[in-house]
């Protein structure tokens, strides 16, 4: 044993493990991403790690284990969860023999994700408990009950962590290496393991009844606190109860409330802790989950409490907690003061804004920047995706037209070409977010005979969640290497009218290869290859030249964050730059070069 | 110990080793600690935070407004953006190179030059320059572990410099390690003649 200073994604894992997890499965996703990392970079034996092509492959071969009696455990961001949610809702009907524990971490603010969806409402939804840890201390320790409360009652349960529990470190006390624990493997039984309407039914029943038992049992659970006697009382779930005790640590007499198992309600244990209450505040993120179940719990029981929250306008229906929003909103409902009285910002200068960009030298840049000339005034229709790429949206090079989920750039693009036949549509899609769910919608946009580009941006890694390796990389968690499986192959495979790979870097031979797409018929392919910067460093730097005009047109052109003005002149960050050359193509009087 | 420390700055600029390494060194001389870094999107270029909470008495992973002991800003704007942070009596170490923004709409003319002022006039404050302070070891990248010398030599860190520096030994990789731990050294002996004056 030792302490380990861990992020909470660290902590999730090292619990797992200290829970002799004989499986883990995910997709990439932030704030869930190091999980997996962290449970790959500490010594294990017996344990299966993998990164699945997506959330519901991870969420099959997570079910398969617990199957077999394994504990397994599988890991998504919020929004992945939605992917997993077919196998999710099935599975919670079969139940499980080995201990299930589905990680799905929530993104209040958002900070990084499309949605401020709430995974409790996910779990309510499939009728599954869910825990939801303050900490990464706490995220640890409830990682480890979560398999045996899944033991007890023979189904999945989701662990639903905040991005500031992931990305919070703390230290863990925990083993310094890890062995699996040993399991009895698949019992063949059709009765049980294969979903029909009437397992569904009688298993709908038998769920609703042990759902009870699970409350009851959850309210004398270990994370489901209360301290203090005050007849108004502050209900706090997830790390907003970490912000709300910022506050209370001054006024112990307060009653405060922590509910730690959202789902099934621990209904015994709030009514005791509410005996006396007049009145409660509920201080959640994302969906007010604890007060409309307070308000239900209340009705049902006939209390005279009044409830306050997001329904009442005391908390933001919207983004997220911290210390500070939550002392205001503590401060005011209890009347206590809850100034902080800070230094006198009057008259500080407005920061510029900083719109995250793609990195200096990001081959993407070059990519989008060839589909912008070679479409120069022609129709067109850009349908981006979900990566690093999403940020071709940004100006200059305004490059991104829609994006709503992973994978949908492909199958949008598809829709607007049957909408507007006149337009050209072009979808850019990552390749991990290619195999993870470009796949299928070339297989359909190739069946319905669509007229498109598909541009895949392959820059060989899993880049905005970390660089995690995935299908084409020719690498996995378990083994290296593997085969490299072909973007180009598959593609062909499909029936892709024609495939062209060019190197985005090579600014003419990309342009050229748009144009002739754009000249086809049909499906077409560009596949975008050059590696992720972040990854393969380039010691190659360019800079400007006396020549330099000012003419300023490499940084109204590209918006490469290391071009900058100085002096009316183009000036390169020499930090900052790779040495891709895309700004020295583009100047008019040949002031950018190598050095 | 009791101190919150928050480090700010640009993604990219290396915000997190610093943070890393003061977090490690409080813990080498029994202290609790608690972190919590910006991950994700933001780190392409936006604005990014660390938040290192020494102490038994935390509870929230994020530094609360008019809570920090110390504010390590990276550029001149950033301190700005998040002096909210800092306590009345608080120390702030900026570097005074500034990074523009990377579009030209809004910062075209931003210098940092305004920044350094309202940050002089109103707190306690050691102004870097990065530039100068890197030039000796070839790269403003090793910005990060300078710094973390300028806080030790001005006393605020509240940490001992011989731990720092053992840490900077555990953590860099052992090809930068004879540059960074020069670089800790020049950063130390800036916080010290800052500190004397």
């Amino acid at each position: 044993m030792s302490k380990k200073y861990v992020m909470g994604n660290g902590a999730i894992a090292l619990g797992a493990l200290s829970a002799g997890v004989n499986l883990i499965s995910g997709y990439p996703g932030t704030p869930s991403s190091e999980i997996i990392e962290t449970a790959s970079k500490f010594p294990h034996q017996g344990t299966y790690l993998e990164w699945s092509v997506n959330e519901k492959a991870a969420m099959e071969v997570a079910a398969a284990a617990a199957y077999c009696g394994a504990r397994a455990m599988v890991t998504m961001k919020q929004v992945g969860l939605n992917v997993a949610s077919d196998p999710l809702m099935s599975l919670a009907y079969v139940g499980v023999k080995g201990g299930m524990v589905v990680v799905s971490a929530d993104d209040p603010g958002p900070i990084s994700s499309q949605t401020e969806q709430d995974t409790r409402r996910f779990a309510e939804f499939a009728r599954i408990p869910v825990f939801d840890p303050s900490s990464p201390e706490e995220a640890f320790e409830m990682v480890q009950d979560a398999f045996d409360y899944s033991e007890k009652y023979k189904t999945p349960v989701i662990l639903r962590p905040t991005t500031r529990v992931d990305h919070a470190y703390a230290s863990i006390e925990a083993p310094d290496s890890f062995k699996a624990g040993e399991y009895e493997g698949f019992v063949k039984d059709s009765k049980k393991w294969v979903i029909f309407p009437r397992l569904s039914y009688n298993n709908h029943l038998m769920i609703e009844k042990r759902n009870i038992e699970i409350g009851r049992d959850f309210s004398s659970y270990r994370f489901n606190t209360v301290s203090g006697s005050s007849d108004k009382a502050v209900i706090a779930t997830g790390v907003s109860f970490a912000y709300a005790a910022e506050f209370l640590k001054e006024h112990p007499q307060v009653r405060f409330i922590k509910v730690g198992t959202p789902y099934p309600l621990p209904e015994d244990f709030l009514i005791g802790a509410l005996d006396g209450v007049s009145e409660v505040l509920c201080l959640e993120e994302l969906s007010p989950f604890i007060e409309e179940s307070l308000l239900k719990l209340i009705g049902k029981h006939r209390l005279n409490i009044k409830v306050r929250g997001k329904l009442t306008g005391d908390v933001p229906s919207g983004g997220e907690n911290d210390t500070d929003s939550a002392g205001r909103i503590i401060g005011s409902f209890l009347g206590l003061d809850s100034e902080s009285k800070g230094l006198d910002l009057s008259s500080a200068p407005t920061p510029p804004a900083r719109p995250p960009v793609l990195c200096a030298g990001c081959p993407h840049r070059a990519s989008f920047y060839a589909v912008k000339k070679a479409m120069k005034g022609k129709k067109a229709y850009f349908c981006g995706d979900i990566g690093c790429y999403t940020l071709g949206n940004a100006m200059p090079l305004d490059m991104v037209d829609t994006c709503l989920c992973m994978g949908a750039g492909i199958t949008m693009a598809q829709g607007f070409n049957h909408m507007d036949s006149d337009a050209t549509a072009i979808s850019f899609t990552g390749d991990s977010t290619f195999f993870a769910s470009g796949i299928t919608g070339v297989v359909n946009a190739v069946y319905n005979a669509a007229d498109m580009i598909v541009c895949i941006l392959d820059n060989s890694t899993t880049a905005m969640t970390g660089h995690q390796p995935h299908p084409g990389t020719g690498r996995n968690l378990m083994s290296a290497p593997v085969d490299k499986i072909s973007i180009e192959k598959i593609l062909l495979a499909i029936g892709v009218k024609r495939v062209v790979t060019v190197d985005p870097l090579d600014l003419d031979a990309a342009v050229n290869a748009v144009r002739e797409c754009a000249e086809l018929s049909g499906v077409k392919a560009i596949i975008f290859k050059s590696p992720c910067v972040a990854i393969v460093k380039s010691d190659k730097k360019m800079a400007v030249s006396d020549k330099c005009i000012g003419c300023l047109r490499c940084i109204k052109e590209i918006g490469c964050p290391a071009l900058s003005v100085t002096d009316g002149k183009a000036v390169i960050d020499e930090n900052l730059c790779t040495g891709c050359g895309l700004c020295s193509k583009l100047c008019p009087v040949g002031a950018i070069g190598g050095v | 110990m009791k101190k919150d420390i928050m480090i700010c700055g640009v993604g990219g600029q290396g915000t997190v080793l610093a943070s890393k390494i003061i977090a490690a060194s409080a813990m080498d001389e029994g202290c609790r600690v608690h972190s919590a870094e910006t991950i994700g999107m933001a780190q392409r270029g936006g604005p990014v935070t660390s938040h290192v909470r020494i102490g038994d008495d935390v509870f929230s992973p994020l530094i609360p407004a008019s809570g920090a002991d110390l504010l390590i800003a990276f550029e001149p704007s950033e301190a700005v953006r998040n002096l909210k942070y800092l306590k009345k009596d608080g120390f702030v170490i900026v570097n005074s190179i500034p990074l523009k923004p990377a579009s030209l709409g809004g910062g075209a003319d931003y210098d940092g030059k305004a920044e350094i002022e309202f940050l002089t006039s109103r707190c306690r404050c050691l102004v870097v320059n990065s530039d100068e302070l890197c030039r000796p070891f070839g790269s403003s990248k090793f910005f990060n572990i300078a710094v973390l010398g300028a806080a030790v030599g001005a006393g605020e860190l509240g940490l001992k410099g011989e731990t720092v520096r053992n840490e900077i030994i555990r953590t860099v990789p052992e090809r930068f390690l004879e540059k960074n731990l020069a670089a800790f050294s020049a950063g130390c002996k800036i916080g010290e003649e800052k500190k004397c004056r």
